[in-house]
């Protein structure tokens, strides 16, 4: 069993205020990914549970025990940085073997222990090299095969990924999941990559600010945002946000405008609880590009920019007839050229709306 | 055009070699001239440029040695040299740590301070220090000597410790101590062997720095506890006149320092460029 449990985690250094109360619960085996803008408090967040931070306000429970006043290496947890951080005097075994050496782990037991991790990561070839003899790809792998040797409650992984180029940061994902799986392991997984948030996390944490925006499983914070945030946040491309006001307010029912005249109905209903509606107001509508649809019958007309076309997907880039920016996702062999005027229809179970605040106020395919 | 932008590089960089060699020639003309001199005899050391052909003469050296016993200047520099350097270490490098990786709201001020001691001339606190070695009995002593010595470049080692502990990345430190290691061998397992370098050009500086100190070596020492400054001191002043052996000894003052610092040169500029190449 290994959780990670944070109730009003707060920190701030002086006056500035970089974690307000986080709650999070990790639980036993789960791969967690906490995503969100740099700047968010993300780092932090991770550095304050490895100990390498002290918690100003609130409480850390790892396997149950409160850990706020222990040392980070008597946590029984292990950080990936992002720079690697390898020790570069010490060579692959000496930096894998480093903790158990302090440890006080025997000669013997250390060597089988290392070469147990080499041999998962690939590295037996290179345990005699210095670091500055590795690629990236490989360095990274030494920090991964540092934190496994300990046999961690639990993996902790500061933007991995970032310094890697693009193939092999895909394939080190996979290497990941693979590992995730290998090693039943529970992991907290920091990244400002909302593709690395979603192909990975069993839950995925948006966090924005120093604050939790949404917890959720990754296909949960795709389909139902909570907000505005998290919707552009997650997704890629991101979500088209076309302003709009609500034209008629019924029990059940609002009817929303576009400013080009289209008017939707979502289903809805006043709750009391903040998400209320009234005719006028000025909400936002959110689709995404892969939500909306090319037919040339329709009459919601739009003009075509850009075309950005990846091969087996095409993205166009096109404008309102209000000059709003609105990405369409269409087949790869679309034949839309540039400055074409095209059809467009809304997949409407899949848009979203957000009111004036910026929080989600229906999610037609939740109520379907 | 191609043809004459090159044709300007390559005056450009004539020019600046030519340059490069005048400054050079210009800085090392009186150790040059100093040498040159303790191979001459009186009467030519003193007649000038036209004796720049002579026969070279070992008997300034001779002389010299007679005089006084080189070795004993020598031994003392030495010890002091190392000695200082050494002590500066012991307390500079924990000083650097603690301020490189855990700085308080007055760490800067305290840096500041420190070299703000090495603005002040030296003889403005020449008489309480005279007096405090007096009543110490301390004069003419190297342990007093290498107390000052030690103090003197104190600031400096601080200083340049300072400057390179803050250019090693805080993460590595950091994994250290998520791996378990505690203060003393986050400083002997990590810190240490990763700022060799930097710890050794500082020494080199260091050392220099207190072989050549020759205020406080006049004033506080005499005969016993003497370096070699005081060594070539005692040629000028009774017999100033005797430029030959006044060069033998210089040389010979020079020469042990002049050599470690011709091994080291390469650390020795990277120590004295610090922070200004990154």
């Amino acid at each position: 069993m290994s959780t990670v449990r944070l109730a009003g985690v707060t920190k701030s250094f002086a006056e500035t205020v970089i974690l307000q109360g986080v709650d999070l619960t990790v639980e036993d085996r789960e791969f967690v990914v906490i995503v969100g803008p740099s700047g968010c408090g993300k780092t932090t967040l991770l550095r304050l549970i490895a100990g390498l931070e002290t918690i100003t306000a609130g409480d850390l429970w790892i396997d149950g025990v409160h850990v706020n006043d222990i040392a980070p290496a008597r946590r029984g947890l292990a950080l990936v940085f992002q720079s690697y951080a390898l020790y570069p005097h010490m060579t692959v075994e000496e930096n894998m073997a480093f903790s158990l050496k302090l440890a006080g782990v025997p000669k013997a037991e250390r060597r089988k222990k290392v070469e147990e991790a080499a041999r998962i990561l690939h590295l037996e070839a290179f345990l005699d090299r210095k670091p500055k003899e590795l690629s990236g790809g490989q360095r990274q792998r030494v920090a991964i095969g540092r934190a496994i040797v300990r046999h961690p409650k639990v993996f902790l992984f500061d933007e991995p990924l970032s310094n890697l180029d693009a193939e092999l940061r895909a394939r080190t994902r996979l290497e990941l999941m693979k590992l995730h799986k290998q090693l039943r392991a529970t992991i907290i997984y920091v990244t400002h990559d909302q593709t690395e948030a979603m192909t990975m996390a069993d839950r995925i944490v948006v966090m924005q600010r120093g604050a939790i925006e949404q917890i959720g499983s990754p296909l949960d914070v795709y389909l139902h945002p909570v907000n505005r945030f998290v919707a552009g946040f997650i997704g890629s491309p991101k979500m088209n946000f076309l302003p709009a006001s609500v034209a008629e307010v019924q029990p059940g029912e609002a009817t929303i405008r576009l400013r080009n005249g289209y008017s939707f109905a979502f289903p809805f209903q006043q709750d009391g609880a903040g998400r209320t509606l009234k005719m006028g107001d000025g909400v936002e509508f959110g689709i995404r590009p892969e939500h909306i649809v090319l037919d040339h019958t329709s009459g919601f007309r739009v003009r075509v920019n850009i075309v950005e076309r990846l091969g087996g997907e095409a993205y166009l880039h096109t404008l309102t007839e209000q000059d709003e920016p609105l990405v369409v996702k269409a087949d790869g062999d679309t034949p839309v050229q540039e400055d074409e005027s095209i059809g467009i229809r809304i997949n409407l179970p899949r848009s979203h709306l957000f009111g004036p605040a910026g929080d989600a106020i229906a999610w037609p395919a939740k109520q379907e | 055009m191609p043809s004459k932008s090159r044709n300007h590089q390559l005056r450009a960089r004539l020019l600046l070699t030519v340059l490069g060699w005048a400054v050079a020639l210009l800085v090392f003309f009186p150790i040059l001239w100093m040498i040159l001199t303790s191979f001459k005899t009186e009467k030519e050391a003193v007649a000038g440029i036209q004796h720049l052909i002579f026969r070279p003469t070992l008997q300034n050296y001779h002389d010299v040695q007679q005089r006084a016993n080189y070795a004993h200047f020598a031994w003392n520099s030495i010890l002091l040299a190392c000695g200082s350097t050494l002590a500066a270490l012991l307390i500079g490098l924990p000083a650097a740590y603690s301020m490189a990786f855990r700085p308080m709201r007055h760490t800067k001020d305290m840096l500041v301070w420190m070299l703000s001691t090495r603005m002040m001339p030296a003889a403005g606190v020449l008489a309480p220090i005279y007096l405090l070695f007096r009543d110490g009995n301390l004069l003419d002593t190297r342990s007093g000597l290498l107390a000052v010595d030690t103090l003197m470049n104190l600031p400096i080692v601080i200083w340049m410790l300072y400057a390179f502990f803050r250019d090693v990345p805080a993460e590595i430190l950091e994994a250290g101590r998520m791996d378990g290691a505690g203060y003393l061998r986050e400083i002997f397992s990590l810190l240490l062997p990763l700022s060799m370098p930097s710890i050794f050009s500082t020494s080199l500086l260091a050392i220099v720095l207190a072989w050549n100190e020759a205020f406080w070596s006049l004033i506080l020492t005499a005969a016993k506890a003497a370096p070699l400054t005081v060594y070539i001191a005692s040629f000028s002043s009774p017999e100033g006149l005797f430029w030959a052996k006044l060069s033998a000894a210089s040389t010979m003052a020079i020469l042990p320092i002049l050599v470690f610092g011709w091994i080291s040169q390469r650390q020795l500029v990277r120590g004295l460029t610090f922070g200004a190449v990154k």
